[in-house]
């Protein structure tokens, strides 16, 4: 049974993207554990977790496309559809870059050296810090609906997109002391282990990055 | 030449109270529970407390505010000296009953499809259709008709753009504020006040004169300010209740603010009942009035006559049985439907709605009380309040316009030329 004023309703898009984004978090997360386990070599575990950090990335995918389904351009929105999809296609990759950074290991077996793994989890966690804040701001996206994205809660939501700039400004900063830390070592490494370390180093600052833009995108759709 | 109307008098007279009948349990199964949805669909009201809301109100605005549509029904849309009534009234019964059955089956069959048909636009063109092919094509004013169809459209758009503003000022005063909770229990029972006021001094001003009273502006005024005081006194008691809650403001912000605005609802259900009342239950007594109408005074027609309480009693008792045996069930799945629609947006739509329809009403124009609350809905999306709204249909109900008046038109002319055959 349809009237023209229940047909009216479509579906939010909100929820659903904000449940997106607890998906990709919940991927960063996992990459700690991951990571604890790599650090003390335990490979099944690693194995358990990256399987646990693929199914949740699919899961994500999945909400992806079906938010994207369900968004036709007939649906009239309180801010523009693609800045939406954006949002939503800029907080998928931060799964998608969990996973990469947990395939890669997995599949090269890496050890990080260990007078390195203390600066790796800090700086992990400096990320996963990022990725927080920025599930943080997501999830002042109802609040900002219902505010009809103006007043205070426009203000709030700037001032969390502010500590997360700030958040992923310190990975910068570790990242080239960690750097550092690698050329200083590198001589003492395989070769081809230490190109890989490089590599993991960065895709790690990139959780941090991500989360950066999923704030920019957001602030998009608030400045109109 | 009233011989027709002496012989088969009360035979017309109980078809006319059957289909007045049908039609009326029609709109308060399915009509009724676009009003009402709003409400249940935000939580503010639960479904037995809707339908005991719809049943007092529906009737109190049928009743004080229903009289200028019903004669407009009844006889603003046909002119009754060129359709020749005076030698033929016999016409007049047999086309209002030809409206009645054709309104009532054509609404039967759209609700069974989901289209989105309006009570008011099929009683207009079923009268409309028997008036033009069944008697003349001067027999109908057409000025009325045009201004009504005008209607159609700006009651949408006035109550869309009365929307938008008031959603912008709860906006300005409580949303955007520092303290969103404070506020809000501040400025609920001014709106609380607006809703009582508004809805008072409308029906004063235009529409008692058919009840027997008659008000001056400045006693309309006082009378009107005393309602609204009342509901805002009341709304105040009802607010005194709630308190702000830390726990349910955890995951969402706003639940507390709004609660208050759930209050309001409750109200602004109430104007939504009263407005449908005044408008809507017309379609199904204005053909009923001008049935008895001519019976009643064997076969001359007054246009002056009265609207007999018995009539307004069997409208309301129409809606009231509609609304008890089946529109509950619409109204269940309609609140199912569009939860989307929080009580700072639902007040702020039905308030808008409520409004236009009873101004309309007191001008005795007939205009369709779903499409104006689409119309105020979609004023609060405008103001970015909603999360995603379904564009395509506007355009189904621009569809249902086009197909309903001709349909509407075409059945009726069918019965109309059925019962001339039987009767004459």
């Amino acid at each position: 049974m349809s009237t023209p004023l229940s047909a009216l309703f479509g579906r939010s898009p909100i929820r659903p993207i904000q449940e997106h984004m607890a998906i990709a978090h919940h991927c960063v997360e996992l990459l700690g554990k991951f990571l604890e386990a790599s650090f003390v070599k335990d490979w099944d575990v690693a194995f358990a977790v990256q399987q646990e950090i693929r199914a949740q990335e699919n899961l994500a995918d999945d909400l992806k496309s079906n938010v994207r389904t369900n968004l036709p351009k007939s649906l009239f929105l309180p801010v523009p559809r693609t800045d939406l999809l954006e949002l939503l296609s800029t907080q998928d990759k931060l799964a998608n870059r969990a996973k990469d950074v947990a395939g890669l290991m997995l599949g090269r077996r890496m050890e990080i050296p260990e007078s390195l793994v203390v600066e790796v989890r800090d700086y992990y966690n400096e990320s996963f810090l990022a990725s927080k804040q920025a599930l943080k701001v997501i999830n002042e996206l109802d609040e900002l609906l219902e505010t009809g994205f103006r007043g205070k809660e426009v203000e709030l939501v700037e001032g969390l997109i502010n500590e997360l700039d700030d958040l992923e400004h310190q990975t910068d900063v570790s990242q080239v002391k960690l750097r550092a830390k690698l050329f200083e070592l590198e001589q003492s490494l395989p070769p081809v282990d230490v190109m890989f370390l490089y590599k993991i180093i960065d895709q790690i600052g990139d959780l941090a990055d991500i989360s950066e833009s999923v704030g920019a995108r957001l602030l998009l759709l608030i400045a109109r | 030449m009233s011989d027709i109307i002496s012989q088969y008098g009360t035979i017309f007279l109980i078809m006319a109270c059957v289909f007045g009948f049908f039609m009326a349990w029609g709109v308060g199964a399915n009509d009724v529970a676009n009003a009402m949805g709003t409400s249940v669909g935000a939580k503010a009201i639960t479904i037995k407390q809707a339908i005991l809301i719809a049943m007092v109100f529906e009737f109190a605005g049928a009743y004080f505010a229903g009289g200028e549509v019903t004669s407009t029904i009844r006889s603003g849309i046909i002119d009754i000296e060129k359709a020749g009534f005076a030698d033929s009234p016999e016409l007049l019964v047999y086309g209002m009953l030809s409206s009645l059955l054709a309104a009532g089956i054509w609404l039967l069959i759209a609700s069974h499809n989901g289209w989105p048909v309006s009570t008011t636009h099929s009683i207009i063109g079923a009268i409309v259709g028997f008036a033009v092919v069944g008697i003349s094509v001067d027999a109908v004013v057409w000025s009325k008709v045009w201004s009504i169809v005008a209607s159609w459209v700006v009651s949408p758009m006035c109550s869309g753009i009365i929307a938008f503003f008031i959603f912008r000022s709860v906006q300005k005063l409580v949303l955007e504020t520092d303290d969103p909770f404070a506020n809000a229990k501040k400025y609920v029972p001014l709106y609380i006040f607006m809703v009582g006021f508004i809805i008072a001094m409308v029906t004063l001003v235009k529409g008692l004169r058919y009840v027997g009273l008659d008000f001056s502006f400045g006693e309309s005024l006082g009378i009107a300010v005393a309602v609204g005081v009342f509901a805002m006194l009341l709304g105040v008691l009802l607010l005194r209740g709630i308190k702000e809650v830390a726990a349910e403001n955890e995951d969402f912000h706003f639940s507390s603010v709004e609660k208050v605005f759930g209050v309001l609802m409750i109200f602004t259900a109430c104007s939504m009942a009263f407005a449908h009342g005044s408008n809507d239950v017309a379609n199904a007594i204005g053909p009923l009035a001008a049935v008895a109408g001519v019976v009643r005074s064997g076969g001359e027609f007054s246009e002056q006559s009265g609207l007999p309480f018995w009539i307004l009693l069997l409208g309301g008792g129409g809606i009231v049985a509609g609304l008890a045996m089946w529109g509950y069930k619409v109204i269940a799945t309609i609140g199912r439907n569009i939860t989307e629609l929080t009580p700072s947006r639902g007040f702020a739509a039905e308030l808008a709605a409520a409004s236009t329809v009873v101004v309309a009403s007191g001008t005795g124009i007939p205009v369709s009380t779903t499409h104006t609350l689409v119309g105020a809905v979609l004023g609060v999306g405008l103001a970015r309040g909603i999360g995603a709204l379904n564009l395509t249909v506007v355009s189904r109900i621009f569809l249902s316009w086009v197909v309903t008046l001709p349909v509407g038109a075409g059945i009726s002319i069918i019965f109309f030329f059925l019962f001339k055959a039987i009767f004459s």
